[in-house]
């Protein structure tokens, strides 16, 4: 009979589970403590919801006793604090929602409570989803475990920072421009962001409606694989989810990485990457190649390298209208002792948001105001249209682009905070494929002086199936990713 | 000494009209869009309320109600339309932007043949698009400073919106379109197009030329009319005040001005300088709309035959004057019941009969009701009327016992033969009994007898209704006429 050990995945846990060792109970009840243990240091969470997990994890274990098997059944899970949950406040971290407590469920917490996990807690994140480091949260920066000097990557950072520090196996986050994927790179865990359509995005607090997608963390391709079916496929209350159907990913597994055609573009290896990124990306390749994966370094994409541009134009234009709604008068944070209505929106807004949000809302406004918006908005749309046929045609000769996840390791707090221009850099590699819509994932390759490096997997329209499979056999060929951070309780 | 000729100034009008659908649900929700009779803030969700994450999914129903007002007027309709933010913030816009249609609408052309000044007139279409209500604030002034409260119900219901090419001459061209296009939508019964219920709202874009000129003048959009009446009051007023500053010299100014139902006045309400740039954009939340040719096929066959096509065929089929086709033709429920009265009547010859009873008696009955009102709003059916003009043309009863027989009817929903029979108002065509009546009015007329006789024929009515008088309207008239000229031949 195992012990209950926190260290362990979540299949481990569900396994476990089943066969009687120890009861969901136990288990959220082991997590909240080291939660709870870590948080002081680590400060990964909003909200902790120890009446929900532990309501939840009782449900759940009605449901292992009945002889249910789905995986994330008591599986503790924490959850971005930009997802909509019913009954527990949901703050975007940011002053503006310090209070607001939805009275609805997004779809995607729906469906993990269908699928019996145990909600744990609200993850930290840059104010709105707007930032690479959760230096942004107006409730504070989340550290990184491997250097808690250091960020954790963003703007899903709390999520990435609990899963790498083994206070949850799992979590959710969202991804718009890699907020999911660079994180998991600077945590040294895997992360993974669906197609555009692949998952609901009704009830996640949007930042940029075209771009945001909310994908899972886990410590392996199993878990990554597990979380994301639980979550996917077609909801009637988001038009832009698409109707195909969810495979089943662990069971591609066994395809392994033999003949797989590998992509390698090397415009995204020649410039600007910190010490080290590029030796763990190269030895991962090696690794690829040794177990029979096809390496092509002639893949272009000649124009990805607008897709920077591209995104500072396209997700602030949708953040300044998604974020409009925020003005004082229906809930949130509101000043009311203005001289007129007008006023107190303006007063409420000017005080509600970071200067971060308040940035991009102002950048988004200046791009689709009159005059500007054919040189500004139209043309990203094209430019978008040229990035996402170029990777399409890429995907005609490859079955997997790889590339860096991040040009750097984990940064020290404060080091790009009044540097927006470096901060947005951090994203260089991420933001053509949310651009493209294309799904991708980043696994943990090593270390570049003790700091976790991720390489990243970008692939076909809804192929997740083919980025999960080849992080598994990565996983199993590889001790990467097994480590764990030495620093926390 | 040369005297200035007076120019002759031309008005130039277009209008943009607002329609709330009769829908089952709200544009973007699953909400109930009847909202009248509503609690604030009753009929609400996340997604009217503008909740962060909400995303918004289309009523088919609603995009149908709009291409189908599109094909009534010969508008075309692309195969792929879309939605677009129109960004503005105010309190009674839940999400700080309305979902509106910028470039691509529904609908695109289309014309409305409505009664110009000089004749039938075509007013063209720029296009027809679809977006949705704002919430409705509600000022109050009850405490110690005025407040401002807001009711959700309203937002999110479909709205559509219709924009003319400025085609109309005068006020009455304009107030002639509105009500053309209200008959329409009415019609088609996608609409109440209530003005006090907010169902129908416009606004008017106007601007002077001198007469025989080509070029438009500065445009002057009005606001605040809720009738037919006070937009061609508004737009006659803008005439005079216009071309009072134009003829003096001045310039007019690019400005909206309200109209002021009380004076008939229009006053300034804000100018250009202050006007919004809506940083329209394409809402993400929502692909692109595609409408298949066989969707608008199946629409195209939804549609009911249409006021002018009814009017014209109730001229042709029942052989009706113009004005009373127009008439019975004005609303869909009024046509309908005139086509099944007919039908009741048992034979299409008595249509004229059936026609003069909707148009007087029954008419005047729906007039005390109110405005709005139709014959399935009283305990009076078709076949109530079509009974009715049978019993008269086959002589059961009197045209004026009928009279009585119809209030009857509208009392208590009785049928008419009934009701004859019940009051005893069959017809007398008994010769004994109107002899004998007819003798006594003779008799006691003695003044109308002479005249008569001295050669005025038109005395005999008279004495006709001295009969039906005395008894009670049931006498058959024919009868009664025969017997009083067969009594004064005899006396003469
Ligand atoms: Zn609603």
């Amino acid at each position: 009979m195992a012990t209950l050990d926190l260290d362990v995945p979540a299949h481990e846990h569900a396994a476990r589970m089943r066969a009687g060792d120890y009861t969901a109970r136990a288990l959220a009840e082991a997590t909240l403590a080291r939660i709870r243990a870590q948080e002081p240091a680590l400060h990964a969470y909003v909200t902790i919801t120890e009446e929900l997990a532990r309501a939840q994890a009782d449900a759940a274990d009605a449901r292992l006793r009945a002889g249910d098997a789905a995986p994330l059944v008591g599986i503790p899970v924490g959850v971005k604090d930009l997802l909509c949950t019913r009954g527990v406040r949901t703050t975007a971290s940011s002053r503006m929602l310090e209070r607001f407590v939805p009275f609805y469920d997004c779809t995607v917490v729906e469906r993990l409570q269908a699928a019996g996990a145990v909600i744990v807690g609200k993850t930290n994140l840059d104010e709105f989803a707007m930032g690479s480091s959760t230096e942004h949260s107006a409730f504070g920066p989340t550290r990184n475990p491997w250097d808690l000097e250091r960020v954790p990557g963003g703007s899903s950072g709390g999520s990435a920072a609990t899963v790498a520090a083994r206070g949850v196996p799992i979590s959710l986050g969202t991804d718009t421009g890699g907020s999911i994927r660079q994180p998991a790179a600077l945590c040294g865990i895997l992360g993974l962001k669906p197609t555009y359509g692949r998952v609901s995005r009704y009830g996640v607090v949007a930042f940029a409606s075209s771009l945001d997608q909310v994908g899972p963390f886990g410590r392996d391709a199993e878990d990554v694989a597990n979380l994301l079916g639980a979550i996917a496929g077609h909801d009637e209350r988001d038009s832009t989810t698409v109707p195909v159907p969810v495979p089943d990913y662990t069971a591609g597994f066994a395809r392994g990485l033999a003949g797989l055609r590998v992509g390698v573009p090397e415009q995204f290896l020649e410039r600007g990457l910190g010490p080290g990124v590029r030796e763990a990306i190269e030895e991962a390749i090696a690794v690829f190649e040794h177990a029979g994966a096809i390496i092509d370094r002639s893949v272009a994409l000649p124009t990805a390298g607008a897709a920077l541009a591209v995104y500072y134009i396209i997700a602030p234009s949708e953040a300044s209208a998604n974020l409009a709604r925020y003005d004082g008068v229906k809930y949130g944070f509101a000043v009311t002792d203005g001289a007129s209505v007008e006023a107190e929106m303006s007063e409420t807004r000017g005080r509600g948001f970071g200067s971060e949000v308040k940035r991009r809302i102002m950048l988004g406004t200046y791009a689709l105001s009159a005059g500007y918006y054919d040189a500004y908005y139209l043309k990203a749309q094209k430019v978008r249209t040229v990035i996402t046929r170029e990777f399409e045609s890429a995907f005609a000769e490859h079955d997997v682009i790889l590339t860096p996840t991040s040009p750097t390791t984990a940064f020290r707090l404060g080091e790009k905070l009044e540097d927006p221009y470096a901060m947005y850099l951090n994203d260089l590699f991420t933001i053509p494929v949310n651009i493209s819509g294309d799904p991708a994932i980043s696994i943990p390759c090593g270390f570049a002086d003790g700091l976790p490096v991720g390489l990243q997997l970008i692939g076909r329209h809804f192929d997740e199936a083919t980025l999960l499979a080849a992080a598994n056999a990565y996983g199993e060929a590889t001790d990467a990713g097994k480590a764990s951070p030495a620093a926390l309780p | 000494m040369t005297t200035k000729a007076r120019t002759e100034y031309e008005v130039v009008v277009g209008v943009e009209v607002h329609v709330q659908l009769k829908t089952r649900s709200k544009m973007f929700c699953a909400c109930p869009r009847d909202y009248y009779n509503a609690e604030p803030n009753t009929h609400v969700c996340p997604v009217c309320l503008g909740a962060p994450g909400v995303l918004p999914v289309i009523n088919r129903e609603a995009v149908h109600f709009t291409i189908l007002a599109g094909l009534a007027m010969g508008c075309e309709i692309p195969a792929e339309s879309k939605f677009d933010r129109k960004n503005y913030p105010y309190p009674d816009l839940m999400k700080g932007y309305q979902i509106s249609q910028y470039d691509r609408p529904l609908c695109v052309g289309g014309a409305l043949e409505i009664e110009g000044d000089d004749g039938p007139k075509t007013v063209r279409l720029e296009r027809i698009h679809l977006e949705e209500d704002t919430a409705r604030l509600l000022h109050r002034d009850d405490g110690a400073e005025p407040y401002s409260l807001i009711d959700v119900n309203r937002s999110g219901v479909p709205l559509m919106e219709l924009v003319t090419k400025p085609d109309m001459r005068s006020g009455h061209e304009t107030a002639a379109f509105l009500r053309t296009l209200r008959q329409l939508l009415r019609y088609l019964e996608i609409s109440d197009a209530d003005m006090e219920k907010g169902s129908f709202r416009f606004d008017v874009n106007l601007s002077l030329r001198p007469r025989g000129t080509q070029p438009l003048g500065t445009k002057v959009e009005l606001k605040n009319m809720n009738s037919f009446r006070s937009a061609q009051r508004g737009v006659e007023f803008e005439v005079q005040r216009q071309s009072a500053i134009l003829e003096s010299g001045g310039r007019i100014l690019l400005e909206t001005r309200g109209f002021v139902d009380a004076t008939g006045e229009t006053a300034s309400q804000r100018s250009k300088e202050e006007a919004h740039d809506y940083r329209y954009f394409p809402e993400p939340d929502l692909p692109p709309l595609r409408i298949p040719a066989e969707e608008v096929a199946a629409l195209r066959e939804r549609l009911p035959e249409l006021p002018d096509a009814k009017r014209a065929r109730f001229e042709r089929e029942y052989g009706l004057p113009h004005d009373e086709a127009a008439l019975l033709a004005e609303t869909r429920a009024r046509a309908g019941a005139f086509e099944e009265a007919v039908r009741a009547a048992g034979d299409p010859k008595r249509a004229r009969a059936v026609a003069h009873w909707l148009i007087g008696d029954v008419a005047r009955h729906l007039n005390a009701l109110g405005a709005d009102a139709e014959l399935a709003d009283t305990r009076v059916t078709p076949a109530h009327i079509g009974e009715l003009a049978r019993l008269v043309e086959e002589r059961t009863v009197t045209a004026s016992s009928a009279k009585e027989v119809l209030d009857a009817a509208f009392e208590s929903g009785e049928m008419p033969a009934a009701i004859v029979e019940a009051r005893g108002l069959r017809i007398v065509s008994d010769a004994g009994a109107i002899d004998e009546v007819a003798r006594r009015v003779i008799e006691a007329n003695p003044k109308a007898v002479d005249d008569y006789r001295g050669g005025k024929e038109s005395a005999i009515k008279f004495l006709v209704g001295q009969v039906m008088r005395e008894m009670r309207g049931r006498a058959d008239p024919n009868g009664a006429t025969e017997a009083l000229r067969s009594h004064l031949e005899a006396g003469r």
